[in-house]
């Protein structure tokens, strides 16, 4: 005989509104083993939880049921209620009467009480067969693995470096930097972008703490919070690393041009290069694609020229296998194609371009040493036309959401172009003007007031060449008149969207996206920087459109997340494990092929067998480890794997109290 | 001069707009006012209201100003705006229904546009074919400019362009009985 | 090849040049085209914008006559072919609305066969391969600017072709020795009706039209639409009596025209001595004559 307490929560008016919440609490108390039972508004705040601690006292009960909301919302509270009442938290079961019940059955109240009733008679007969568990201890990995070496990726490593852990960085690209390196300047400061990144750059590269790996990606991961093992593939760069001095000669001598993806193809580098100047590490890589001597085997001349003998045409891609504690995605995102505009020229229009284009024809190390000129005929723009949302807030060609930046990166080109070009003049087609930081209403309204932009309310139909000019065709919505204006150059602020390799990053992490493919966070509101997979954390501009100062505060959040993870001596692993009974265990050995944690393993008894002694093999559950997944159970021929907290006499238990 | 009521507006618009939005298949408050239609609008310029302000107006309820404007009649039906509108929506189908209710209403804001769909549509009544002659002389006489594109006509005849007399199909009575019941079918809406 | 054949009310008269042609090409490929028997017009946009149901109803019987003899249907007029397409598809979709125009028509289109149009026969259909074999002259690297208007490329479940750069007309021109010149404004709107209803607001879009043709160095243009035809053709002269300045003089051609020359056929007997602007010059200039 148990002395079960039940307690239903109204939930305000959640669960009450619906469910009545009474009659559950009087029907509960008429069940078996059910020693007491109530009713209360909200058995989560304190006095709830103190009404649970008395009644456990006063009743002497030795079970818990709180029907209230999911567990996922309050498992853990209340868990931790009945422990500071005297009792095993695991001597607990929850009724999901909102989620499961109240929220989804609002139309029929009546139903919806039944319903109420069935599940609290469910979770009592489970309770009954609850045992009491113990958790276990893991060592942690101290280190983290940054995942993306653009800002947010380097300001997570730093922050996680500087609390004494060592990270690792893995960047794709030959260079840290990310999107950040490539724009000129930055809003609302009109910092100079690569003067406030270079540092930080630097500081990671010379930090203790923290190694970066380039021109490498995540291969495989296996393991949990914790204890990740990483499969990391380093891409052969040709340029052995340790020899390298970064002296650029390769470089130079280098007879093949190819279109500089760092430059939006808009200019050139060599075969084997370093994406710009600032590179870091300030290393080269050969473009085997593009290579004379990897397509046809004549050339070389890089490898003559280098006076440390650092080129290795033989070099092959590294596989190595590291162990981390906590990984921080910052992997950044990638902008919009909009030659799925047929009305902007399906992306054929040399002279329009998209605003990172316009970022390299700024920037002084650009492929225009920073004069502003048209890529078709390298003339000066005199008037300039700003089109906004080009892939943003469009269902029919693009994706539904606002990218966030646009607004203000776009005022900020208006006013680099007005003051680069003196006299010229800029045209601004927007819906809507964004500024929601610091200093950016002012910051745009300089741009109108200060710089002469021409901002124009209506999204463009039409952008057509007519002779060296492009016709571009909009409304002036708030004079309601269809309008036209002749410009030199057109630039489109196209949207940001994930990297088109995220999904697949999100599988192999284990991870989430959502539907527009942005890593999902684990709760939208509360919850920002962590994934729904533990150790695992986000940074940046790879959970959803951001600029750069929400990419920063963003990554210092995920790197507090991680640092304290991996501050902890130890790491409690859930009690809810597998256990084998091995009275029945034949050692057969297959769960052990199922588990995907390796948590089990060979193990010898000794038994006495007919008078004698006798040692054979049993299965064995490392608790540490395994993760309650509840595979092997399922895989156990002889049915002696049970999972603790949901064995199958308590799952069996549940059945009857339902359906019979 | 008063400031628009947008209650009474709301409320008096209401069913207008409903039966708009129920012919054409258009949600009109799904219009987020970005203007590309009446930036693509081919005869945007020549309307009194843009597409994206007739939207606007039918939000509002304000439903009299859009049945008697002229945009609804210069449309040219030439579905750039529904081609082209991130929200994939179709002002030329609202155009549409709303020239249809304004004719009910008995407003033709552009008469001579009206005066021509009008004898194009009595002479496939009458004949099963649109009997060309016929239209232009017909609309010429009806607006007033009876030597309208006369010079055209000797060109057209002699090559054969212009057929003096309208070409009556059998089946004539069948199409006379199907603009009665799609009349009486439109009046029911 | 066989096709129920709608020519619709402007190949008899003011388009006849297009049924011509069309006749023509079609006798070259092999393709029979039998006329449907007391078709009556589709209502082309008067129709469909003075009430609902007559603008589906007038194809639907030309639909439901063509149904009778298990053929589809080629309807070379681009507004015939987007009123018949979208009853097609109306019917297509949703049974009431069969009903509904089956109770009108007092016929009983059930959606079994369907609607094409010249161009996309003509050329999707039979391939470039096969129009450059049947072609026995060559256009000679003739600029000419494809002009497809509104109604082949839009709306996008009844469009032929891309409808902000279609390339089937341009394929055609450049398959048969021609320089298809490329340009903005294929697919912007001539007016329709408007130049002759309204000239005041129509006539802006024709002259835009040409215009930009000019401009791109166009020596003539060829089109897919006895209504664009027309607007493009007959209101040159009033143009370039209206608008001091301009001087248009660029002959514009249907495709089933130009097809037909380069196949073989003399100008005259596909039509071309029809048109307002003379176009003997140009084809002369091409040996086309």
């Amino acid at each position: 005989m148990r002395r079960v307490g039940v307690f239903v929560c109204h939930c305000g008016t959640n669960i009450n509104g619906v469910v009545d919440c009474e009659k559950v609490a009087k029907t509960a108390a008429g069940f078996p083993n059910v020693a007491f039972a109530t009713d209360y508004k909200y058995m989560c705040t304190e006095p709830g939880q103190d009404l649970i601690k008395n009644a456990i006292k006063e009743h002497n009960l030795d079970r818990v049921v709180v029907a209230s909301c999911s567990p996922r919302m309050h498992e853990p509270t209340f868990r931790a209620c009945i422990e500071s009442g005297g009792l095993n938290p695991y001597l607990f079961e929850m009724a999901n009467l909102r989620e499961q019940c109240s929220w989804v059955h609002a139309n029929n109240k009546e139903l919806a009480t039944v319903k109420a009733i069935d599940l609290v008679r469910k979770a009592v007969a489970k309770v009954v067969k609850n045992e009491p568990l113990q958790k276990s201890r893991i060592s942690i990995t101290k280190r983290a693995l940054v995942i993306g070496g653009g800002v947010a990726g380097i300001q997570a490593a730093l922050d996680i470096a500087d609390a004494g852990n060592p990270v690792t960085i893995v960047e794709k690209e030959p260079s840290i930097g990310g999107r950040m390196a490539q724009i000129d300047k930055t809003f609302p400061t009109i910092d100079c972008s690569a003067c406030i990144l270079g540092p930080k750059m630097v500081d990671a590269a010379k930090h203790p703490n923290i190694e970066i790996i380039s021109y490498a990606q995540v291969e495989h991961v296996d393991g949990y919070v914790g204890n990740f093992e990483v499969t990391i593939r380093k891409k052969a760069r040709s340029v052995d690393l340790k020899k390298c001095t970064g002296c650029g000669t390769c470089q130079e001598k280098c007879p093949t041009k190819v279109d500089s993806e760092f430059d939006m193809k808009l200019g050139k580098r060599k075969a084997i290069y370093t994406p710009f100047p600032q590179a870091v590490p300030n290393k080269p890589v050969i473009d085997r694609v593009n290579c004379t001597k990897f397509k046809t085997g004549k050339c070389g001349i890089c490898q003559k020229v280098c006076p440390v003998d650092a080129v290795d045409y033989e070099q092959q891609d590294e596989l190595i296998i590291e162990k981390y504690g906590a990984i921080v995605v910052a992997t950044g995102y990638q902008q919009f194609d909009h030659s799925a505009y047929g009305e902007y020229g399906y992306g054929k229009y040399p002279d329009v371009i998209t605003g990172l284009h316009l970022e390299r024809l700024i920037n002084a190390s650009g492929p225009t040493m920073g004069k502003i000129k048209r890529p078709s005929d390298h003339k000066i723009p005199e008037t300039v036309a700003f089109i906004q949302c080009v892939g943003s807030r469009d269902e029919a060609k693009g994706h539904a959401y606002c990218s966030r930046t646009c607004c203000m990166y776009t005022a900020k080109h208006a006013t680099l172009v007005s003051e680069k070009i003196p006299g010229s003049k800029s045209y601004v087609f927007y819906m809507d003007v964004r500024t929601p930081g610091k200093g950016y209403e002012e910051f745009y309204k300089r741009t109108t007031d200060e710089y002469g932009a021409q901002y124009i309310r209506g999204r463009v139909s039409k952008i057509y060449e007519k002779g060296d000019k492009l016709v571009v065709r909009g409304e002036d919505s708030l004079i309601g008149r269809p309008v036209e204006v002749e410009v030199d150059m057109v630039v489109l602020a196209v949207a940001m969207e994930p990297q088109s390799d995220a999904g697949e990053l999100a599988r192999i992490l284990g991870i989430s996206v959502d539907k527009d493919k942005w890593f999902t966070e684990a709760h939208p509101k509360l919850k920002p920087v962590e994934t729904h997979t533990a150790g695992i954390f986000l940074a940046g501009a790879a959970q959803g459109p951001k600029d750069i100062p929400d990419s920063v505060a963003q990554a210092g959040a995920a790197a507090s997340k991680a640092i304290g993870l991996l501050s902890k001596v130890e790491m409690e692993t859930d009690a809810m494990v597998s256990s084998v009974d091995e009275s029945r265990c034949s050692g057969c050995l297959i769960c052990k092929g199922i588990c995907p944690y390796k948590a089990i393993d060979a193990k010898m008894i000794q038994e006495r067998v007919g008078g004698k002694m006798v040692e054979r093999q049993v299965a064995s559950v490392n608790k540490s480890l395994c993760q309650g997944c509840g595979a092997c159970t399922v895989a156990c021929r002889a049915g002696c794997l049970n999972l603790l907290g949901f064995t199958n006499e308590q799952i069996l238990a549940e059945v009857e109290a339902v359906c019979l | 001069m008063q400031p628009i009521n947008l209650t009474s507006a709301e409320a008096a618009g209401r069913d207008l707009v409903e039966k708009v939005q129920k012919a054409s298949g258009v949600d009109v408050k799904a219009c987020y006012q970005c203007g590309k239609c009446s930036a693509g609008c081919p005869v945007g310029s020549a309307m009194d209201y843009t597409p994206r302000q007739i939207m606007r107006l039918l939000q509002l309820g304000l439903v009299d100003e859009v049945l008697k404007s002229r945009s609804i009649w210069l449309c040219a039906q030439c579905e750039t705006c529904s081609a082209r509108c991130p929200r994939n929506l179709q002002p030329d189908k609202v155009m549409e229904s709303l020239r249809i209710e304004a004719k009910k209403a008995g407003y033709e804001a552009e008469d001579e546009i009206a005066t021509f769909n009008e004898k194009f549509l009595r002479s496939v009544a009458a004949n099963g074919r649109l009997y060309e002659a016929g239209l232009i002389i017909g609309f010429n006489l009806a607006t007033v400019q009876p030597l309208k594109d006369a010079g055209c006509a000797p060109a057209m005849l002699t090559a054969g362009k212009l057929k003096l007399f309208p070409h009556k199909i059998k089946g004539k009575d069948a199409i006379r009985r199907m603009f009665e019941k799609a009349e009486k079918a439109e009046g029911e809406r | 090849m066989k096709y129920a054949y709608y020519p619709g009310c402007s190949l008899h008269s003011t388009g006849i040049e297009y049924d011509i042609s069309s006749k023509l090409v079609a006798k070259r490929m092999g393709i029979e085209l039998k006329e449907i028997p007391d078709w009556n017009c589709c209502g082309a946009s008067a129709a469909h914008t003075t009430n609902h149901m007559l603008g589906l109803a007038l194809p639907a019987r030309n639909l439901a006559i063509a149904e009778k003899e298990g053929l589809d249907v080629l309807a070379p007029c681009a507004a015939c072919y987007n009123r018949m397409k979208t009853t097609e598809l109306a019917v297509k979709a949703s049974e009431q609305t069969k009903q509904k125009i089956a109770n009108i028509t007092e016929m009983d289109y059930q959606g079994n066969i369907g609607v094409k149009t010249a161009l996309e026969v003509f050329v999707k259909d039979a391939g470039l391969e096969a129009v450059k074999a049947l072609a026995t002259k060559t256009l000679g690297g003739m600029k000419v600017a494809a002009y497809y208007g509104c109604l082949l490329v839009r709306p996008h479940d009844v469009g032929i072709d891309d409808m902000e750069n279609p390339m089937l007309m341009d394929d055609m021109v450049t398959a048969l020795g021609g320089e298809a010149v490329q340009w903005p404004f294929k697919t912007e709107c001539c007016g329709a009706s408007l130049p002759t209803a309204k000239g005041k607001v129509g006539l802006k879009l024709v002259y835009d039209i040409l215009s930009m043709a000019q401009s791109v160095g166009a020596e003539a243009i060829v089109t897919a639409c006895p209504l664009c035809f027309v607007n493009l053709d007959m209101r040159q002269s009033d143009l370039n009596k209206k608008v001091s300045g301009s001087s248009f003089k660029i002959p514009i051609f249907y495709f089933t025209e130009l097809m037909a020359i380069a196949f073989g056929e003399k100008p005259a007997s596909a039509g071309a001595g029809k048109h307002f602007v003379n176009t003997s010059e140009i084809l002369a200039k091409y040996n086309l004559k």
